[in-house]
């Protein structure tokens, strides 16, 4: 049976913190990617309420945009942003919670516009939490061979992990 | 998603020309099946889906959807297909859809269908759809809802996940 869903590379940030998670020289003999996170920072850039990750795609932010579905527990609303970030728990949110993601992206090596999904929720013991679901798109025509997921404000604290796989169709 | 030798790829279609629809058969054996749609419009229209080439009444779905700026829910009954889409996807947008059917072979329920449609240049959209069947889902039908093709280099590809 063909081993379709292969590990190729993961991090688990270590005590000292860490900025961004890279995951370089991704080979382009698969056809979809998927990444696992847990994630936490240790600074609330957006009033103090939670963290960002930000993506970036072959060492650039730019021409990232999405369209977010977004659900506080106590409302949905719809944002778009010229961006691939997201919200992750932060210092401000209940210790020891770790904001969990999945980020799919398909036909990822191919020669059309890059578009990918992320489900991604933050949990904590308050008022206010967000789970998004993003439709993501990376306007460019090259493959993917790197992927950085970065804290917006701080450092990923200990024990946030990344793991990426590589995924083919036959 | 499960990983290791259970995630098994079933087929996938690159479409070399323009075609109304992409069907899969022949897929027994599995638990569950997950579905990758990225495909490429040649106008505007909603990705839509039916099982066993079914055109009856038989389908609803329930959905939420960001259009960027407002998060609404609706819910159609008695439809002939699944529409995975609401505001519409036009040729310049590259959608993608993930479709998981659980338990889709089973011979005692009906069949819901899990999706997630992702347009970055219209709508976010996380729905469920039912099929009102008992029989085992044997063939999946993907296309356009206005009946148009999908456009060269559109991708689809189906994995079977295996409980044991």
């Amino acid at each position: 049976m063909a081993n379709t869903f292969e590990l190729i590379s993961s991090t688990v940030v270590g005590s000292g913190g860490a900025a961004s998670i890279d995951f370089t020289s991704i080979p382009s003999t698969y056809t979809d990617l998927a990444v696992a996170l847990s994630l936490r920072t240790n600074n609330d850039p957006d009033g103090g309420s939670y963290g960002i990750c930000a993506i970036s795609i072959n060492g650039s932010t730019a021409n990232l945009t999405q369209r977010r579905l977004q659900g506080s527990g106590s409302a949905a609303s719809s944002f778009s942003f010229s961006n691939a970030q997201f919200p992750v728990d932060g210092s401000a949110n209940t210790a020891s919670t770790f904001a969990n993601g999945s980020v799919y992206f398909p036909n990822y090596a191919g020669s059309a516009n890059k578009s990918f999904s992320i489900d991604n929720v933050m949990e904590q013991n308050g008022t206010t939490t967000y789970m998004a679901l993003i439709a993501g798109l990376w306007s460019q025509t090259a493959a993917i061979n790197q992927l950085t997921f970065s804290a917006v404000s701080g450092l990923f604290v200990q024990y946030s992990s990344a793991y990426l796989y590589g995924i083919k169709n036959s | 998603m499960a990983a290791g030798s259970t995630y098994t790829p079933i087929a996938t279609t690159t479409l070399g020309s323009a075609q109304a629809t992409v069907s899969f058969n022949s897929f027994s054996g599995y638990t569950d099946i997950y579905a990758v749609c990225a495909p490429l419009f040649g106008s505007t229209s909603n990705f839509q889906m039916t099982f066993n080439s079914d055109s009856g009444s038989n389908y609803s779905n329930t959905i939420l959807v960001g259009n960027g700026s407002t998060a609404v829910s609706d819910r159609q009954s008695n439809q002939t297909r699944i529409v995975a889409g609401y505001n519409g996807t036009s040729s310049s947008q590259k959608p993608m859809y993930q479709i998981s059917l659980m338990n889709y072979a089973n011979t005692s329920t009906y069949k819901t269908a899990l999706i997630r449609a992702n347009n970055a240049g219209s709508e976010t959209i996380a729905q469920v759809g039912l099929w009102r069947s008992t029989s085992a889902i044997t063939s999946i039908q993907f296309a356009m809802q206005n009946g148009d093709n999908f456009q060269t280099g559109s991708t689809f590809t189906l994995y079977g996940i295996q409980a044991a």
